[in-house]
Order: C-alpha cells, then sequence, then structure tokens
C-alpha cells in the first residue's frame, strides 16, 4: 500500500518536472537571440519596418539630469533615428531634458515581453515600437498605453489620417505612425530592356501576365517575371484594395473576401504556367529573398515602398536597375496601391512622465523636421504630406534614395496619392493572417491543391475561432 | 531566548522539517501554486485590467480547434516514434557497450553522450540550415550526390518529422545508453554464466536474463520519454526558427501554448492547452505503470 502512494507521489513530481521543463525552455528560447523570421512578422503586415533583427544593443544618449526613460524597439536603425531626434528635442528644449536608454531587441521577442510587460503592469519601458500586425494584441481590454491625442494635435492638418487610426481605440490615438508603406510594383528594368519589355506599358494584370508570358520565352525561362508569397499576404492585400474589399465586417468579425481566391487562383496559373516562382523562405523581405533579387532571378514584385531601405542596405549592387510603378490592377481604374507594414511608437501608462514623452515622440516621428530625418535616414514614405510637395526634398538628387532608383519615389508616390487603400487589422485579421501564413498559401502555391477546398478549411478555422 | 533558540535547533522533532523546508516551500511556490493558478485561469478570459469568468468557454473551444488537434496529432507521433526508436538502439548499445566486442569504449560512450550537452538552440540552428531547402543545404547534398533530387525537407509533414527524429535520437541516444549501461551493470553476471552452461546463446540470454532484469531501467526510460516527447518544443521552435511551420506541421502541445499564450495573449486559453497536456501525460504514464505492474504489491 505504502510503495502504491510512492508510486503515485513519483508520478506527480514526474508531472511537475514536465511543467518546469517548460519554463526553462520557454525562457531558452526568448534569449536565444533569434531574429525576425517570415511568417512571424508577416502576418498582413509581412514585411513590416524590421530586417533582420539585430543582435541586441544598448545604447543610453541624454544628458544625466534629463527625465530617465527607457526604449524598446526591434531594428537598430529606428533606435539610432530616435537617438539623432532626441539630441535634436534637447538643443530645443532646455527646460524639458530627456535621457532615453535604447534596447534593440529580436521582432517576437520584443512584442512577447511587451504583451507581458502590460499583462503584468510592470518592467514596461516609457517608449516601445509596435509593428503593425502586433498593435491590435496591445489593445485588447484596458488599454495600458497612453493616448497621443494631445501630442499629434499639432502636426494633425499635415498627417495622412488614416494612418493614425490604424493604431487607434474608442477615438483615443496610441501609436505614432512612421510612414504610409504605399505598395508599388518594382520593376528591373535592366532585365526587361534586355528581353524588350516596357513596364510601363503594364497597366493591368492581363498586361502583366503577357509580359511574364513574353520575358519567359525571351530568357529560355531563366528568369521569372516575379515570385509568389506563401510566407505573406502583401499579394492578397493588394488584390483586396483593388476591388475596394476589405477583410473584416462591421461587426469586427474577419472573413475572406472574393479578391483572395481571386489573385490566388491567378497565382496558381502562373506557378502552373512557369511565369512566376514561389519566394524562397515565403516572401521577398527575408536574407533569401533578398538573394533571389540579387541572382536576377526575378524581373518585378510588389512591396512596400519602404522596401527601398532594403535595396540600399543589403543590395547595393542593384544601384540603378529598378524602377518603380502604380501596381497592375483586374480592371483599369480601380486604385492600384494599398498601405502595408508599419511601426507605432507607443507611451506606456507606466511611464513616469508620460506626456513628456508623448511630446518627444510625436515631434520625433510626425513633425516635418522628425518627417524629414524619417525619410533621409530611413528611406520610408513618411506620413507628413507637406513633405512629398517640397521640391527641396523630392528633387534633391544627392539624395541616396532618389538617387538608386531609375524612379523619382515621390513622382510615383504623387501619382498614386489618393489610391492607397487602407485594410483593416484587428485580432481577428491576426489569426486569419497566421492562418493564410500557415496553411492556406502553402498548400494552394507549394503544394498546388485546389482553391475552393483551402478557402474552405480557411473559412471553417476562422469560424470556430470568432464564435 | 538564547535557550529557546538553542533548544529548538537542537530538538529532534523541529530538525526534519527544517531540513525539509525548502523543499516543501520551493514545490509549494512554484508548482502547488501555479497548477491550481492555471486551474483557475483556465476558466478565466484574462486581459489587462479585464478578467471575466467564462466557464467552461475555452475547454469548448478546444474541442472544436483542429489546430489543437494537429498539434496533439504532432506531439503524440513524436513521442509514440521516439519511444520506439530511443528504447531498442539505445539498448541494444549498451549491451554492445558491456560486452566484450567494442574496442575503445570510453571513446564511443564520450562521442555518443557529447550531443546532450550541446545546447539545443545551437543544435537546431544547425539542423536547420542541414534540412535547408536549398540545393546546398546539407542533407540535399547527400540526396544529389545518391542521385535524387533536392527536397523542401521542413514543408513536408513526413520529411519535417523525420528532421525532429534525427535531431533527437542525435541528442538523447547516448544519455538513454547510460541509462541502461547503469541498469546492466546491476545484473549479476553468475545468472549469465549458469545460463551459459546451461547452453543458451546469446539472444537467448539477452531474452531471458538482459531483458526482464533491464525492466525497471526500461520502465524509467518510457516515462520519461513520454512526459519528453509530449512536452516537446524547442526542438521544433529552432528548427523552423520560431513557433510558426508550414502548414503546422511543427507545431506541438507546448508550441501551441506558446502561441497562444505568449504570442496571442490569451492566457486563459492558454492555461486550458496546458491542463489538457497535464491530464494526457499522467494518463498515459498511469495506465503505462498499471500495464508494468509497477503499482503491483511486491511478491518477496
Amino acid at each position: 500500500m505504502k510503495r502504491k502512494l510512492i508510486n503515485c507521489f513519483m508520478a506527480v513530481v514526474m508531472a511537475a518536472t514536465l511543467f518546469s521543463g517548460c519554463g526553462s525552455q520557454g525562457k531558452t528560447a526568448d534569449s536565444s537571440g533569434k531574429s525576425a523570421d517570415s511568417t512571424e512578422k508577416s502576418e498582413d503586415t509581412s514585411g513590416s519596418d524590421s530586417g533582420e533583427a539585430e543582435a541586441e544593443a544598448v545604447t543610453t544618449v541624454g544628458p544625466d539630469s534629463g527625465t530617465h526613460m527607457e526604449m524598446w524597439a526591434f531594428v537598430e536603425m529606428h533606435n539610432t533615428f530616435y537617438a539623432k531626434m532626441l539630441e535634436k528635442w534637447n538643443e530645443e528644449n532646455p527646460d524639458r531634458q530627456i535621457q532615453i536608454t535604447f534596447t534593440t531587441y529580436p521582432f517576437a521577442d520584443m512584442h512577447n515581453k511587451m504583451i507581458m510587460a502590460l499583462q503584468t503592469g510592470e518592467g514596461a519601458p516609457d517608449l516601445c515600437d509596435i509593428e503593425r500586425g502586433q498593435f491590435p494584441n496591445f489593445l485588447q481590454g484596458e488599454v495600458q498605453l497612453y493616448p497621443l491625442n494631445d501630442a499629434l494635435e499639432q502636426y494633425e492638418d499635415d498627417l495622412v489620417p488614416s494612418r493614425i487610426e490604424i493604431y487607434s481605440k474608442d477615438g483615443k490615438n496610441y501609436g505614432a505612425p512612421t510612414h504610409v508603406g504605399a505598395t508599388v510594383m518594382f520593376y528591373n528594368d535592366e532585365i526587361l530592356k534586355k528581353y524588350d519589355i516596357d513596364y510601363t506599358k503594364i497597366k493591368t494584370w492581363d498586361d502583366y501576365t503577357k509580359a511574364a508570358e513574353q520575358l519567359k520565352e525571351a530568357s529560355g525561362g531563366k528568369v521569372k517575371m516575379t515570385s509568389v508569397d506563401t510566407g505573406g499576404t502583401d499579394w492578397l492585400w493588394l488584390a483586396m484594395a483593388e476591388n475596394k474589399e476589405d477583410w473584416v465586417k462591421k461587426n469586427g468579425k474577419a472573413f475572406i473576401p472574393d479578391a483572395i481566391p481571386q489573385m490566388l487562383k491567378m497565382q496558381q496559373g502562373w506557378l502552373d504556367d512557369d511565369l512566376a516562382m514561389v519566394s524562397p523562405d515565403g516572401q521577398v523581405d527575408l536574407e533569401a529573398g533578398f538573394q533571389n533579387i540579387l541572382d536576377g532571378n526575378i524581373a518585378s514584385f510588389p512591396k512596400a515602398m519602404w522596401y527601398m531601405s532594403r535595396f540600399l542596405n543589403y543590395m547595393p549592387e542593384e544601384k540603378g536597375k529598378w524602377a518603380m510603378a502604380p501596381c497592375p490592377v483586374f480592371e483599369e481604374g480601380q486604385p492600384r496601391s494599398v498601405g502595408i507594414g508599419g511601426t507605432g511608437t507607443v507611451v506606456t501608462k507606466q511611464s513616469e512622465d508620460p506626456k513628456l514623452a508623448a511630446d518627444f515622440i510625436t515631434y520625433a516621428k510626425c513633425s516635418k523636421e522628425g518627417c524629414i530625418g524619417i525619410w533621409e535616414n530611413l528611406g520610408f514614405d513618411v506620413c507628413n504630406t507637406s513633405v512629398w510637395a517640397d521640391p527641396e526634398i523630392t528633387q534633391d538628387t544627392s539624395n541616396q534614395y532618389i538617387a538608386f532608383f531609375k524612379t523619382n519615389p515621390f513622382d510615383v508616390l504623387n501619382e498614386i496619392k489618393d489610391e492607397v487603400e487602407a485594410i483593416t487589422v484587428n485580432e481577428n485579421t491576426f489569426t486569419l493572417g497566421d492562418y493564410l501564413n500557415t496553411t492556406t498559401l502553402n498548400a494552394i502555391l507549394q503544394d498546388g491543391s485546389k482553391i475552393d477546398d483551402e478557402i474552405k478549411d480557411a473559412k471553417d478555422y476562422m469560424e470556430v475561432e470568432q464564435d | 531566548m538564547a535557550m529557546k533558540l538553542k533548544k529548538f535547533l537542537y530538538s529532534r522533532k523541529a530538525a526534519p522539517y527544517v531540513f525539509v523546508l525548502p523543499f516543501i516551500l520551493s514545490f509549494c511556490i512554484f508548482w502547488i501554486y501555479p497548477l491550481f493558478s492555471t486551474v483557475k485561469m483556465s476558466f478565466q478570459s484574462i486581459l489587462p485590467g479585464q478578467v471575466e469568468w467564462v466557464g467552461f468557454a475555452n475547454y469548448g473551444k478546444l474541442i472544436k480547434d483542429t489546430t489543437f488537434h494537429t498539434a496533439i496529432k504532432n506531439s503524440f507521433t513524436y513521442m509514440l516514434l521516439t519511444i520506439a526508436l530511443l528504447i531498442p538502439f539505445p539498448m541494444l548499445f549498451a549491451v554492445m557497450m558491456d560486452g566484450n566486442l567494442v574496442k575503445a569504449k570510453g571513446l564511443w560512450k564520450a562521442l555518443l553522450y557529447l550531443p546532450a550537452l550541446t545546447s539545443v538552440v545551437i543544435s537546431g540552428t544547425l539542423f536547420r540550415l542541414m534540412f535547408s531547402e536549398y540545393a546546398t543545404g546539407q542533407m540535399n547534398v547527400i540526396l544529389t550526390y545518391l542521385g535524387r533530387d533536392p527536397i523542401a525537407w521542413l514543408k513536408n509533414g513526413t520529411t519535417a518529422m523525420f528532421a525532429l527524429l534525427v535531431l533527437c535520437c542525435w541528442r538523447w541516444t547516448g544519455v538513454n545508453m547510460l541509462y541502461f549501461l547503469s541498469g546492466l551493470k546491476g545484473i549479476d553476471k553468475t545468472y549469465y554464466e549458469s545460463a551459459e552452461i546451461d547452453g543458451a546463446g546469446a539472444w537467448k540470454k539477452f531474452r531471458y536474463i538482459t531483458l526482464p532484469l533491464l525492466k525497471p531501467t526500461t520502465i524509467y526510460v518510457v516515462t520519461i520519454s513520454v512526459y519528453a516527447g509530449l512536452s516537446m518544443f524547442l526542438e521544433s521552435f529552432m528548427l523552423w526558427n520560431g513557433n510558426t511551420s508550414p502548414k503546422n506541421i511543427g507545431l506541438t502541445i507546448v508550441g501551441y501554448l506558446y502561441k497562444r499564450g505568449i504570442e496571442k495573449n490569451q492566457m486563459g486559453y492558454a492555461s486550458a492547452v496546458g491542463l489538457v497536456l497535464l491530464v494526457l501525460a499522467l494518463l498515459i504514464n498511469v495506465v503505462q505503470l498499471v500495464a508494468n505492474g509497477t503499482f503491483k504489491k511486491e511478491v518477496d
């Protein structure tokens, strides 16, 4: 009898070790310094602003006498930029000095840490970059962030309103936006010229497919027109925007609009006809994607304008080869772009002086000065439209981004200015995007499964998730 | 006062309690308390500033959640296959090490044990590169050498499970072998001598002496393998460089718990996932231990 008891006890203790095992494993994973990978940062935002996350880096900027703050980001370049703006702020505001310790974490680690810190009410930084796809997670329940409405007010007239709305709940704006993320088609004009294809003549997807056929014939199948994504939903966003559809119903529930199977059908056709390839590792904003572009395997791909910085940072050899143009559409007259990705910088309620933090971050990201800084340092299509119309900026050929591309980015941006549609992001689309990226896109584009069956599976999944 | 303290410290009655106190405390704080709060949380929806009781809603959702079913299926397949591989082979190696057939035993033991000392984070990353879908990945280089086409190893269920099993066997064969070796050391050599006199061959000796007398070790290894297999997470996390794998082929129960609790901030739902895991693991092991007669009265 005694032995039986002891055995029972042993079994329970072993179960206990099982659980403690989970805990420690989780921790190791956290500290592994892993870079943001395709599927994690993908969701709808697939690209986000993050490149490969750098190893953890910590710097402190500002005088010791200033109010001390902590700031987290998942892209080191962002922190470097904020540090520059902090120096300017301290020069201009001698009575409101700030000292900030900047820490860069890998993408997933930073968001997970931040969620835990807000959930438990302890350990959150004063300021933090949050990627758009992750943002809905931070708006659940009682929002633990400080509203930026007052701080944003003085810049509001020049800002693209939809970029502030995406970081809002119940009329309160919680995130300072970084860019518009207008999607354009990037064309490798050097390759296309070689095979006698004029990208400026491509207006619709039919034109695009025809060009792809021509390219296949002329290059002997060596160069594909594009690569389609199994780990990102950019193409689907574009399709929804062009059809003026959204994947969220009025009640906030996510669903699959017709534009998604429409786009997937076209893409599956391209793959069947050898006109396109599947993006290595799932999408183009990854090292494997950069290599694919460098190898000259693809002649074009749609991506938000912030992808320009990837060319400069990871593919400097491509200088002078690439052009940008509005995306092809299903039928002429449809909107030709969609805003993708983004980072909202938030101030947490745990901050000692949230008002000061809010004033600083809106100055750094939304003032004209700040936006010029973002454009010059990071190459993003900034939200402050007064920058777009300032010839001193747009015609500055010494700017590294303007010099890099065959087309002036601002020409394209001004052309599609009124056509940049917004797609809703909430916690339900987070789930749907996750499912599409892990299951649907792989099944359809990688394995060639039937589109209708896969779409039905996705619909069933979302029904269970949202009931 | 000092006398009282001295009396307390020298008391035969109090001393045992003082000595076990650290264990009792850590057991209560780090196990009993979290266990009960997990049970409580599994009936709640937990958001910052908004904690609500939702009854069995989390469990109801689990039953319909196909992704969770995939996770359970993956964890079970992995557990069964690791047991199928990590019991017979290490046992065989241990018997070989124990016999006189093998030279340089120390070297072999060290070589087989070495992988257990490496970090899964590092070895997982290396395995990810080895199983890469590009023609330059190690496994695909081997395939090309054998005249086959490269495979997208980590995008297909079967090959992905194969990669997980290779990683697991590489890492744990040596450890299990050591368990069996120590079990073998406990078997009296005279049994073998008398069996030889009776004319038993190598197989008969193994079948009728080694195997039955190794049973306690085997039961122990099976029990920990069930837990280890069901709670696997890090290997999959490292192999796919994150918690997301195509079509969820690498998703495990703990991976799903992590996804819900940490990535999606649904602590209540994640707690329900964790409890299901606990119940499953306990159930399997109790059944297994009963079947093996561990709970039977000793007959001496």
